[in-house]
């Protein structure tokens, strides 16, 4: 009999003991004298069923988690005799948490073995990058542009136009620089793919970099995923030896090479201007605006900077088009998201969609409620900088502006859920100590605020002249959204106000208009 | 996780060499430096900045603004807790707790004897399977009493 079996190497997986899954299946099929080839995949996304083993059958790939080390001996059992296991979920594209899901940037994440070269390019990998040599510079900035896509890093500026403004700043050196410093907490999507498939972002920066005319791409990458840090190295060796990086791509004319950089633990390396900074040597502090980096970025030269999930993006929009996917989503907000479910959720991991699933369909109905199994009580949507949403704002759709209306944000796509044990007065504190801890220096809103946040808090949760301490709050987050000069300063009261507006019972403070109205 | 090499000039020079002509060498020296010697020494600040044409204030600025590099030597083992929202959600305050005063410490401090250092991270990205922990660069996730007193007692051993 021979078995192919593919087990997941996504940092999720191995947390969880993959390897020795791995190694467990290898050296039972010796002994049993199965011939086996296991394939190490990303991981598709169902971190609950972690680590997911797959085996290909006529039917496709079925899957059995989560494993451990003890399975492995049933599993093959199973395997062999085509007989039932309690582990088994059958044919996983079939699962109803992958057949709901419309996975573009995430189609091969999971299925392809992330170091070869050839598995991506016999699912479909280097289509987009040879319909852009067809193309030429000025059509793939245009279909970019059409294609509505917006920056999953957050911020959410429509990517044609920043390539626009860099193929139009002139001649000379420019660069094509990756933001994967993916700090948020809630956040894994820049890493599964990082570790799932890293060609997809591979070519998705080469496309970038014939649209604009840069010959140079770096990959900032955070030191905290030393998994991601190693496909990437991996991934793009093979990339060069292939010729899809390096002089003549393609047989083209065109030259690009990228480069990997590791940060150092800065969370405010993840604002563009301060990561520019960091890759140049520096501390990473935040830049003022203007001038934008598309104008003046990495060594003072136009600069697109685009995060992971928006260049990974790009090869899909190239090879299906623009229409294609912008016939995904809702209102302004065009294509799929990645959707992260974190924290205590029963059913965590990666779903990606079109946008407009309201933040109830994905935190109950796809997310299953909370991992405890007490009630939800909020959800922070959009990392650390993000708002806390009660469960009387579940009817919000997941939408760039939708969010925005609700004093919100979708950020990078992370949700976190708690249950009914949290304090939100404690959530509000740590908000101020995170930014505290984080802050660059460089601006006084930020740099001060945030510690005179955490002191105020303190105050509030003393119970120490409680209804002037949350007047000098709200105050005191009015300076740092106004007055700081990036999204750690400003975004910061986010979580604050919204825990304080939310959820006043934990602040001390008579429960709110809408919760007496419920 | 010894291995490193004592702090000496010689190695120290090449690896700036090695490292120097990259565009922004600076943190590529610094990882390169760190992974060499477990840390950076103080004496290889006016080394980079030499060859960097860089001020020596430049260079420890740079040094000392990333968490992630030691300017003494590493302690034996490393423990790092996530302290980020998502591990927060599941009980990782509560085990934060434990951990500490099972060492007798606080974040950013090592045992007296050298063994452990117990560091915060925010955010190892396993936010799906939280509480998250990485000792010596091994990842741990769904993290409860049971695996985390495995930690310990692995750098107790």
């Amino acid at each position: 009999m021979n078995v192919k079996l593919f087990v997941p190497q996504d940092a999720a997986a191995v947390a969880l003991d993959a390897d020795a899954v791995a190694e467990a299946f290898a050296r039972t099929a010796a002994r049993r004298g199965i011939a086996i080839e296991i394939v190490r995949t990303g991981s598709r996304g169902m971190h609950w069923l972690e680590p997911l083993a797959e085996v290909a059958t006529e039917a496709g790939r079925v899957g059995y988690g989560p494993m451990t080390v003890s399975d492995v001996d049933g599993v093959l059992d199973a395997i062999a005799d085509g007989k039932p296991h309690p582990l088994c979920i059958g044919v996983v594209d079939a699962h109803p948490f992958m057949a709901r899901q419309q996975r573009l940037t995430f189609a091969r994440c999971g299925i392809v073995d992330p170091a070869s070269l050839d598995d991506y390019v016999a699912h479909g990998g280097y289509r987009g990058l040879a319909r852009a040599l067809v193309l030429g510079p000025q059509a793939i900035v245009a279909a970019v542009t059409e294609s509505g896509l917006r920056g999953r890093g957050g911020a959410g500026f429509p990517t044609g136009i920043k390539w626009d403004t860099v193929a139009k700043a002139g001649d000379g050196q420019k660069y094509i620089v990756c933001n994967a410093d993916e700090g948020d907490s809630g956040t894994f999507a820049d890493r599964m793919i990082m570790e799932g498939d890293p060609f997809v972002l591979i070519e998705g920066m080469t496309i970038a970099g014939i649209a604009v005319g840069a010959t140079m791409g770096y990959i900032y990458v955070r030191s905290e995923y030393p998994h991601a840090i190693r496909a990437l190295d991996t991934a793009v060796a093979a990339a060069r030896r292939g010729r899809k990086l390096g002089a003549g791509i393609d047989g083209s004319s065109h030259a690009f090479h990228i480069e990997v950089r590791v940060g150092a633990g800065a969370y405010v390396c993840g604002e563009e201007t301060a990561l520019l900074d960091s890759l140049e040597g520096k501390r990473g502090t935040v830049r003022a605006k203007p001038p934008l980096p598309a104008h003046k970025g990495l060594f003072g030269r136009p600069t697109v900077i685009n995060n992971v999930l928006s260049l990974a993006s790009v090869p899909g929009i190239l090879e299906k088009g623009a229409e294609f996917y912008r016939d995904f989503g809702i209102g302004r907000s065009r294509g799929t998201m990645p959707i992260q479910l974190a924290g205590n959720v029963r059913h965590a991991g990666l779903f990606e969609v079109g946008f407009g699933l309201t933040l109830g369909e994905l935190v109950d109905d796809i997310g299953g409620g909370t991992a405890s199994g007490r009630p939800v009580r909020a959800v922070q949507v959009g990392g650390p900088l993000g708002a806390y949403f009660p469960r009387a704002l579940f009817d919000t759709p997941f939408d760039y502006e939708a969010f925005a209306a609700r004093d919100g944000l979708i950020g990078h796509g992370g949700i976190v859920v708690f249950d009914d044990s949290v304090d939100m007065a404690h959530q509000a504190r740590f908000a101020m100590e995170f930014c505290a801890v984080e802050s660059c220096g460089k601006c006084t809103p930020c740099r001060v605020g945030a510690i005179r946040g955490v002191e105020v808090m303190d105050r509030i949760i003393a119970d120490n002249r409680r209804t002037a301490n949350v007047e000098l709050l709200k105050d005191l987050c009015d300076t740092m959204k106004f007055g700081s000069l990036c999204a750690l300063g400003g975004f910061t009261p986010y979580p604050v106000l919204s825990a304080l507006a939310h959820f006043p019972e934990d602040f001390g403070l008579p429960p709110s208009r809408r919760q007496a109205a419920e | 996780m010894s291995g490193y090499l004592a702090w000496n000039e010689a190695t120290a020079r090449a690896v700036i060499d090695e490292n120097r002509a990259a565009p922004g060498a600076l943190l590529p020296i610094l990882h390169a430096l760190q992974e060499t010697f477990g840390y950076v020494d103080r004496a290889a600040e006016p080394l980079i900045a030499d060859a960097l044409n860089l001020s020596r204030a430049d260079v420890h600025g740079v040094v000392t603004f990333y968490a992630d590099f030691r300017t003494a030597p590493p302690a034996a083992h490393e423990l790092k807790l996530c302290r980020a929202e998502a591990c927060q959600s599941m009980g990782g305050d509560r085990l934060a707790d434990t951990a500490r005063r099972r060492l007798g410490i606080g974040f950013g401090e090592a045992t007296p004897d050298g063994r452990v250092r117990l560091e915060p991270v925010y955010c190892l990205g396993l936010c799906s399977v939280a509480p998250s922990a990485m000792l010596d660069g091994r990842i741990v996730g769904r993290l409860d009493d049971r695996k985390l007193e495995a930690l310990l007692a692995e750098v107790e051993r």
